[in-house]
């Protein structure tokens, strides 16, 4: 087979730089393996490891320091048969760690090769988050206080299913690259090498002290039992095409005639798990199902499950212009933490305008009708007082009818629980005891 | 007639899936999450990719690599995810890869208020990358400006081969409207202009006539170089200044010298009126609104709505404000695209109104403005 190197891009590494053996060990290897240049892709990054691509005549994506990997995931995703082989400096590794984290913990079938010499050849010879302790870099005494990382164990932590150590001029690295991209997973290499042009000026390292050096760290060769599974990309594919398909956004018919056609700002203030943002999306539904145009907005705290819950809607006949609300025309207070949230509201409320307030809620004060209603004494759980106090606007005319409340929750629910909340709000409807106040 | 109700958010997953998208990939960020969401019911099943990266960086960096492997691609974020996908909206840029990037605003600076909305990010969408060449800003109003210009953004990215920005807000996305989803005329799906040529493929070549490469894909028949360091047209790095300059000159003049064609915008034009309101975003809506109390009253202002921010529609703007004696720029932040319509209308009286608060912009205020 061919080589894949570029007639004309010859590599150009400083002297006795080991990362010139490496491009010459992977030619040998996609040789070995009979790959044309179009089968393979080289993903690279910032730095000396980053000028690999170019001395080669495959595809080639060369991006933003340690950003390699996501760049490789989304081609291999795309193109599941493409040999995509990623290359990375120690620094890539670092600055990239979150990337090298999750394509570990992924296992899309992607090789990796970590070219480790150590430093930041590029930029000076900067420490890297592999820089030995007692190396002598060119940021100080900052080499001496961080702890070098070990990439095999990181990876192995991380959950890759092949890693494996070898110094950039073993004779048979062509061979361990080769199981790498036969791996069929995402398999990392981390390949101790030298830096001629930074490194080695200040500090002592040769082929005898790369080999004495992995001898002393744990030994990795390749597969790691703890971490075999499926790959990634197949797994996904097979996942993805058991998903449901939604054809098209739900459509609601306007079937019904609403008690008036004017427009009317509605606001329902409650607090956390009182299904607040859900009785907003109902009444929006049951507008649409009556002729009107709405909008809907909630509101709630960052923490899920506690402090205020609002929901604004809008229904009007004719279009929407501003979406926030002026004067309310109905104000559902079923909660103290919504109530308090939207205080001012109370002061502007629309001539004519109802308030309905949960028995136990203080409502500020306000010049407009107010009705308590009791939801505890009809033993209706507190997460269900939005949709009976929708129940028994409906029940009332006021701004929607139960056929329009009827028709939204046909949009909205299915099977036991569209049974259960249409019971619900039959019940409220026909109870109007419930009012207390 | 059938209505659906949707938010922005769920409406740029449905516009993206017409327009052809086939991979997506996104962080979780309030009020940007849902399009990640509904991207993950709607794509999977119907062959396409939805993942969910490790951080924005990733998320977009996903995308780059499958849209460089021939997919229409997207991601989803919010100012502080838009941060940290500068760098790699840069390299988008540069290296022209197609990629439609949704910023759901949300109130600023930094971590901010994930919950209240602001139109504040306009000038960092256009002005965030290094290296200050141009992008593409659309800027929706509404559930159904989300649906039409998520496609119209699909095929600009396509034609000029670059990131283009829906720079939607929270009082959009989160918003949910009844609205014609049939009722929405979308333009034809635009695909990528692939090479076709014999010969050696060149890939930042452009050919007579054009300001956009041809495009082949990562992992198809021919191999295919994209970097992200300063190239020629073979996709290798150069140091030859005038290759440089006449690239850099391209990527200006493909999309600043092109805009009229997509120059969208809504104008409402009243005769009498002596003052024109230029405005985008969900402003616009309660700028109509005023308008039309304001004409009611017998003062009748007239209304340019941008949808096209970046490049600016300069040409659009100075025939709209023609002869009003007075232009007033509304918008949600504390004063950004003001200096675009001031460039542009030099020597006109421009005024200002806008606020940051976490509230929308009232048509009473905007009426106040007007009044002065």
């Amino acid at each position: 087979m061919d080589s894949l190197l570029h007639g004309s891009r010859p590599p150009a590494f400083c002297p006795g730089c080991s990362y010139d053996r490496i491009v010459h060990a992977l030619d040998r290897t996609l040789g070995r393996m009979g790959l044309r240049d179009d089968q393979v892709a080289l993903v690279t990054d910032i730095g000396c490891s980053g000028l690999l691509d170019v001395f080669f005549t495959t595809h080639a994506f060369h991006g933003l320091h340690g950003r390699a990997l996501t760049y490789a995931t989304g081609l291999k995703m795309a193109r599941p048969d493409l040999q995509v082989i990623v290359i990375m400096g120690d620094g890539g590794m670092g600055i990239g760690g979150a990337h090298f984290q999750s394509a570990c913990r992924r296992n899309l079938d992607l090789t990796l090769l970590v070219l480790n010499n150590f430093n930041y050849g590029m930029t000076g010879g900067q420490c890297s988050i592999t820089s030995p302790n007692a190396a002598v870099t060119a940021s100080g005494f900052l080499n001496r206080l961080d702890q070098p990382l070990d990439v095999c164990r990181l990876a192995d932590a991380a959950g890759a299913p092949f890693v494996a150590r070898s110094s950039a001029l073993a004779a048979d690295l062509p061979e361990l690259i080769e199981r790498a991209i036969r791996f069929p997973g995402f398999a990392v290499l981390d390949l101790p090498a030298i830096c001629t042009g930074r490194y080695t000026r200040k500090n002592k390292l040769t082929p005898a002290g790369i080999d004495k050096e992995i001898a002393r760290m744990p030994a990795y060769n390749g597969l790691i039992a703890h971490n075999q599974r499926r790959e990634y990309g197949e797994f996904y594919r097979e996942l993805a095409a058991e998903q449901r398909l939604v054809q098209t956004p739900l459509k609601i018919h306007s079937v019904q005639s609403p008690p008036a056609r004017e427009k009317v700002e509605v606001i329902i203030l409650g607090g956390a798990g009182q299904r607040i943002g859900t009785a907003g999306e109902l009444l929006a539904l049951a507008g649409i199902a009556g002729g009107f145009l709405v909008t809907q907005k909630n509101s709630n705290d960052i923490n899920v499950l506690r402090g205020a819950s609002v929901s604004e809607v809008i229904l009007w006949p004719d279009r929407i212009g501003f979406t926030g609300i002026e004067r309310p025309g109905v104000i559902l207070a079923l909660g103290q933490e919504g109530v308090n949230r939207k205080k001012d509201l109370f002061a502007r409320l629309a001539p004519g305008a109802l308030v309905i307030g949960a028995q136990g809620v203080d409502i500020p004060d306000c010049n407009v009708e107010r009705r308590v209603v009791d939801f505890r004494q009809q033993s209706i759980r507190e997460q269900d007082w939005a949709l009976a106090a929708l129940a028994l606007l409906a029940g009332w005319n006021t701004v929607i009818n139960p056929a329009m409340l009827k028709s939204a929750l046909e949009h909205r629910f299915q099977g036991a629980v569209l049974s259960s909340v249409m019971s619900l709000i039959e019940s409220v409807i026909k109870k109007q005891s419930i009012v207390v106040g | 007639m059938a209505l659906s109700f949707l938010g922005g958010n769920e409406a740029i997953a449905w516009g993206a899936i017409a327009a052809g998208c086939r991979f997506f990939a996104g962080y979780p960020i309030t009020p940007a999450t849902s399009i990640l969401t509904k991207m993950l019911e709607l794509l999977p099943p119907r062959g396409g990719i939805c993942m969910q990266g490790e951080d924005e960086i990733a998320s977009i960096g996903y995308c780059l690599g499958a849209a460089m492997a021939g997919l229409k691609v997207m991601t989803a974020t919010s100012g502080p995810g838009v941060s940290l996908c500068s760098e790699q909206i840069s390299f988008a840029i540069g290296s022209e890869i197609p990629i439609v990037i949704v910023d759901v605003q949300r109130l600023g600076p930094s971590t901010g208020s994930p919950t209240l909305g602001a139109d504040g990010d306009i000038n960092f969408l256009r002005w965030g990358n290094s290296g200050g060449l141009p992008v593409i800003v659309l800027a929706p109003t509404d559930v159904a400006d989300c649906y039409l210009l998520t496609v119209i953004a699909f095929n600009l990215a396509e034609i000029y081969r670059c990131p283009v920005f829906l720079a939607s807000s929270k009082e959009i996305g989160q918003t949910r409207e009844s609205f014609n989803l049939d009722g929405v005329r979308l333009p034809e799906m635009v695909g990528r202009q692939y090479c076709t040529g014999e010969g050696s493929f060149l890939p930042f070549a452009v050919p007579p006539d054009r300001q956009v490469p041809d495009f082949l894909p990562i992992g198809g028949r021919t191999p295919v170089r994209q970097t992200s360091s300063t190239h020629g047209p073979d996709g290798y790095i150069t140091t030859d200044t005038s290759t440089i300059g006449s690239i850099r000159r391209r990527l200006t003049e493909k999309l600043t010298k092109q805009i009229s064609d997509f120059s969208f915008h809504q104008s409402f034009i009243l005769p009498g009126a002596s003052t024109l309101i230029i405005t985008y975003g969900v402003s616009a809506r309660a700028a109509r609104d005023a308008q039309l109390i304001l004409q009611d009253d017998g003062h009748p202002v007239s209304l340019l709505i941008l949808k096209t921010l970046w490049p600016v529609p300069e040409v659009l703007i100075r025939e709209t404000a023609g002869n009003y004696q007075r232009v007033v720029v509304v918008e949600m932040n504390m004063g950004q695209y003001v200096f675009e319509i001031e460039r542009v209308l030099a020597g006109k009286k421009v005024d200002w109104y806008g606020r940051m608060d976490g509230s929308l912009l009232t048509p009473a205020q905007i009426i106040e403005v007007i009044h002065g």
